[in-house]
């Protein structure tokens, strides 16, 4: 390539032409991923308005029906996310110092952490089928009206009482809410973990390893944004109260 | 009407629309369909809103139509519903949110900062294709049978009490919701970090202050909208009760979630006109806009107020009186800014240069209309007024003057305003000067009439009504009829132009902003090589000087 | 390197494993600390007549809030930020706390009556 041409296109190969430099690139996609967050927060915080109005207005319910949700698969998935979002911290460490088989490790195991979390979260869900809790779908408030009836959770919580039918009908509006927040989040971390698919294949051919650390770092956002709702989710939905 | 003009056209002999232009750059469907040139995408978004608003339009004429007599008798009171319904929902979300801001707000944002392009070409693409996704959607429900609870979807009627296409259209807002999400994050990332060297905050046109508070609103408050959507979609299927009072859910929870956005939405609709108002006023009083910091400030202050007020929309629904009392004290405050905005463009006229080009008759109607139709809003924010005039004809008065006298008639002077750059020809004048006073007459004899019906007590959304409302009635859809003759006329003309228009170089105003320094229709990049800005926004001085150093002819 | 890649590297800090290793520590931490926490009764304030505050919330709540402020402030790089993207953030959390706040504020006024 001659001189004149060289100088003509001295930026590297991904930076596109509207930009400036590079870091203007990098400075434009990181705010716009910081704005999409924004909405993000947004949309599930009409959710979380929602939940809070249902739980001061029906805690009994809540606390009840929240005796369900198996505590140790929680936290566990809590754990699982929480160190998700390191190896993606990790990731991104891996690609700013150009090391490809630690990004590739750190997003595979970020990958498979996410795939552990939607597995748990399917045995809860499969469980929540099982006892007839989803909304909707011949729902039971057999185990709100009778807890002896269920001797899993009665024995946990042998202090929990029947509630009156009109409050036992309430604890579908806690398991609408549990379906439809972790549902949503369970959605977004779906299409996180088939985007960390694709940046896995990238990684390997090497394509953020040469300086262009912008996919990695802004997915990271995404990542971490995903394990923040969940840090809010856990205890509103699984500690409300377990004494 | 003055006979002086500051229009300056180049000499129509030897006169020629540059070969080199965005329009010439590349042939071929695919290379509209797959641009990224926020130019055609621009051209794209005014073809699609176009075709829209004619939609909304007919079925404001068959609404007019069927009041003209009180009884329901031009159509049954069902179908009557669905179509005040389907004005309300193409008008709101597939004319009046993106007008402004996809249409101009694209084409222009980035020449007035300096800039090649948006910060993120493929997403305003993308933003264009969810919109026309959005809009076939809402086609297709109207195929379907219409939705007919109001465009406010109130719960429990839209949750369980009709059988009509609620789900399709609650799926066709979310996704042009995401269209206006998109655009909006766009303008906020291009304005933050591509401005051109020298362009600081305070020297950026109004216009962009004013589409950056725009969209501050629209990132932040349609994804609220979005996930009430989502609940009544799951409410309507599953049936789980969180918006139904029989199961101990609150209907007013879903009134709350969804005028958090639609309240903003109002000022995503209005303030992108304002924007406008600021350039057009300037450029035909041959003035800086009077009080620069103040309009700007008073854009974002709009946005963030705009957050604080929404339930001044359920003053009768069953919110407690206190919280009444707090919405409407802080309703008061939020149109402090927008009094300040209309000061401010007065004071920009006083001792103005003025002329009476087809741009700045539509911003004199609008300056008088949405100062009536802001004037009513204050009756309608003091819930002691409210109780008495909401749901009746005062409320579509009122809103009709600030979005149909305010942000059409602003979108109206912002196309001709900048047709010649877009195209490269001058729209005709005389012909236009009609348009925007047939429009003016039109509008305030259709819509006056509405206060005093709303005052009398005529409630809305109602296809019969008392006898003794007849006249006016009968007066307001004569000046519809004129109005619609008024909004045909531009666009006969507009495309007669793009033919036999006169050709209007690149600056026919003489208007001071960054877009205007360059050729008409502009380059694919926008400008040969990135302008820096070493002077003030609206510097005429600075304008009069660059003309002195223009060679006029060799 | 290029001096815009040396630009790029100077702009952006690089933020040690120690550091994430020390962070991921602290929200296992915490995370054991709010499922301890909600077996125990923590109590209530009663403020005034008819208004208390039960602890057990308000506790599980802090918890979450100081782990999502080490995600947002370590994880996802805002503590060696601009100050833009610090203004978001905090932008984006004043307005979700409007829509509950004043949602809340009809909510909970309601009980108490008419004027």
């Amino acid at each position: 390539m001659n001189e004149v041409q060289a100088e003509a296109h001295e930026h590297p190969a991904y930076q596109r032409h509207h930009f400036e430099t590079i870091a203007q690139q990098f400075d434009a996609t990181n705010f716009a991923m910081w704005l999409f967050l924004l909405t993000e927060v947004m949309f599930f915080g009409g959710l979380f308005t929602a939940y809070l109005i249902m739980r001061n207005w029906y805690y009994p319910a809540f606390v009840e029906a929240s005796h369900q949700l198996n505590i140790g698969w929680g936290t566990a998935n809590t754990g699982v996310l929480i160190v998700s979002s390191f190896t993606m911290a990790m990731s991104v460490w891996n690609a700013q110092m150009r090391r490809k088989k630690g990004l590739v490790a750190c997003l595979l195991l970020t990958f498979v952490l996410g795939l552990v979390f939607l597995g748990i979260k399917s045995i809860e869900y499969t469980e929540k089928y099982e006892k007839h809790h989803i909304p909707g779908f011949h729902y039971s408030m057999s185990s709100f009206l009778d807890p002896a009836s269920d001797p899993e959770v009665h024995n946990a919580y042998p202090e929990d009482k029947p509630l009156q039918l009109d409050m036992a009908r309430h604890t579908e509006l806690y398991f609408f809410l549990y379906f439809a927040m972790t549902g949503m989040h369970a959605l977004h971390m779906i299409i996180g973990i088939g985007i960390l698919a694709y940046l896995i294949v990238r990684a390997q051919a090497g394509d953020f390893t040469t300086g262009h650390v912008t996919y990695i770092e802004n997915f990271g956002l995404y990542w971490h944004f995903v394990d923040i709702i969940w840090i809010f989710l856990f205890p509103l939905l699984y500690l409300i109260s377990r004494h | 009407m003055s006979t002086t003009t500051i229009v300056s056209l180049p000499d129509q002999s030897t006169a020629r629309i540059p070969k080199m232009n965005f329009l010439t750059k590349e042939n071929g469907l695919l290379s509209w369909l797959l641009t990224s040139d926020h130019k055609r995408i621009a051209i794209l978004y005014l073809i699609s809103i176009t075709f829209f608003f004619f939609i909304g339009g007919s079925l404001a004429g068959l609404i007019r139509l069927e009041l003209l007599t009180p009884q329901s008798d031009l159509m049954a009171a069902d179908t009557y519903n669905k179509v005040f319904t389907m004005h309300g929902i193409i008008m709101i979300f597939l004319f009046l949110v993106p007008s402004v801001p996809a249409t101009l707000g694209n084409f222009f944002i980035p020449m007035m900062i300096g800039a090649k392009d948006l910060a993120l070409p493929k997403i305003n693409l993308l933003s264009w294709y969810l919109y026309v996704f959005g809009g076939c959607l809402v086609i297709y429900t109207m195929a379907a049978g219409g939705v007919d609870t109001g465009w406010t979807f109130t719960t429990p009627l839209s949750t369980h009490y009709v059988n009509t296409n609620v789900m399709s259209t609650g799926l066709a807002i979310f996704i042009a919701g995401f269209s206006s999400i998109f655009t909006g994050l766009n303008f906020i990332v291009t304005i933050h970090k591509m401005r051109c060297p020298g362009m600081t905050w305070f020297r950026l046109p109004l216009f962009v202050w004013s589409n950056y508070a725009g969209s501050i609103l629209m990132v932040l408050g349609t994804p609220v909208l979005a996930i009430t959507i989502v609940l009544v979609a799951l409410e309507r299927t599953v049936g789980i009760g969180v918006f139904d009072p029989t199961r101990g859910g609150d209907p007013i929870l879903f009134q709350h979630l969804f005028w958090f956005y639609s309240h903003p939405a109002v000022y995503i609709m209005i303030l992108p006109g304002m924007g406008v108002m600021s350039e057009t006023i300037s450029t035909f009083s041959r003035k800086r806009v009077f009080g620069y910091t103040a309009v700007a400030f008073s854009s974002v202050a709009i946005a963030v107020f705009g957050f604080f007020v929404w339930a001044h929309h359920m003053f009768i629904m069953g919110i407690s009186n206190y919280a009444a009392l707090v919405f409407s004290l802080l309703t008061m405050l939020v149109a402090v800014p927008s009094a300040i905005k209309i000061f401010n463009w007065t004071l920009t006229l006083y001792k103005g240069s003025i002329t009476f080009e087809t741009p700045m008759l539509y911003s004199f109607g609008f300056m008088g209309l949405f100062t009536i139709g802001g004037l009513t809003g204050v009756f309608l924010g003091s819930s002691g007024t409210d109780i008495h005039l909401t749901e009746t004809y005062f409320i579509v008065a009122h809103f009709h003057f600030v979005m149909v006298g305010g942000m059409l008639m602003a979108f109206l002077a912002g196309i001709h305003f900048w047709w010649p750059k877009m195209t490269g020809r001058m729209y005709p004048e005389k012909i236009s000067q009609l348009a925007a006073v047939v429009t003016f007459i039109g509008f305030n004899l259709t819509f006056f009439p509405q206060f005093i019906l709303g005052t009398l007590g005529m409630p809305r959304r109602y296809a019969a009504y008392p006898p003794e409302f007849q006249i006016l009635n009968v007066f307001s859809t004569a000046g519809a009829t004129v109005l619609g003759v008024g909004y045909l006329l531009p666009v006969i003309y507009l495309v007669w132009s793009l033919k036999y228009g006169a050709i209007a170089g690149s600056n026919p105003w003489q208007a001071t902003g960054l877009e205007w320094q360059t050729q008409s229709p502009p380059l694919a990049e926008n400008f040969p090589i990135t302008p820096i800005m070493d002077h003030e926004a609206y510097d005429y001085d600075w304008l009069e000087s660059q003309q002195a150093k223009e060679v006029a002819s060799v | 390197m290029s001096n815009q890649q040396e630009m790029y590297e100077q702009e952006h800090h690089i933020v040690s494993p120690m550091i994430y290793l020390t962070i991921l520590g602290a929200l296992l931490v915490a995370t054991g600390l709010t499922v301890w926490a909600s077996y125990i009764d923590l109590g209530e304030w009663h403020i005034a007549p008819g208004v208390t505050l039960f602890w057990n919330p308000v506790v599980a709540l802090a918890i979450a809030c100081s782990k999502a402020i080490l995600v947002v402030l370590f994880f996802m790089h805002v503590k060696y930020s601009t100050k833009l993207t610090k203004l978001t953030v905090i932008s984006g959390f004043f307005v979700f706390l409007t829509l509950i706040g004043l949602t809340l504020s009809d909510y909970l006024s309601r009980a108490w009556g008419r004027w």
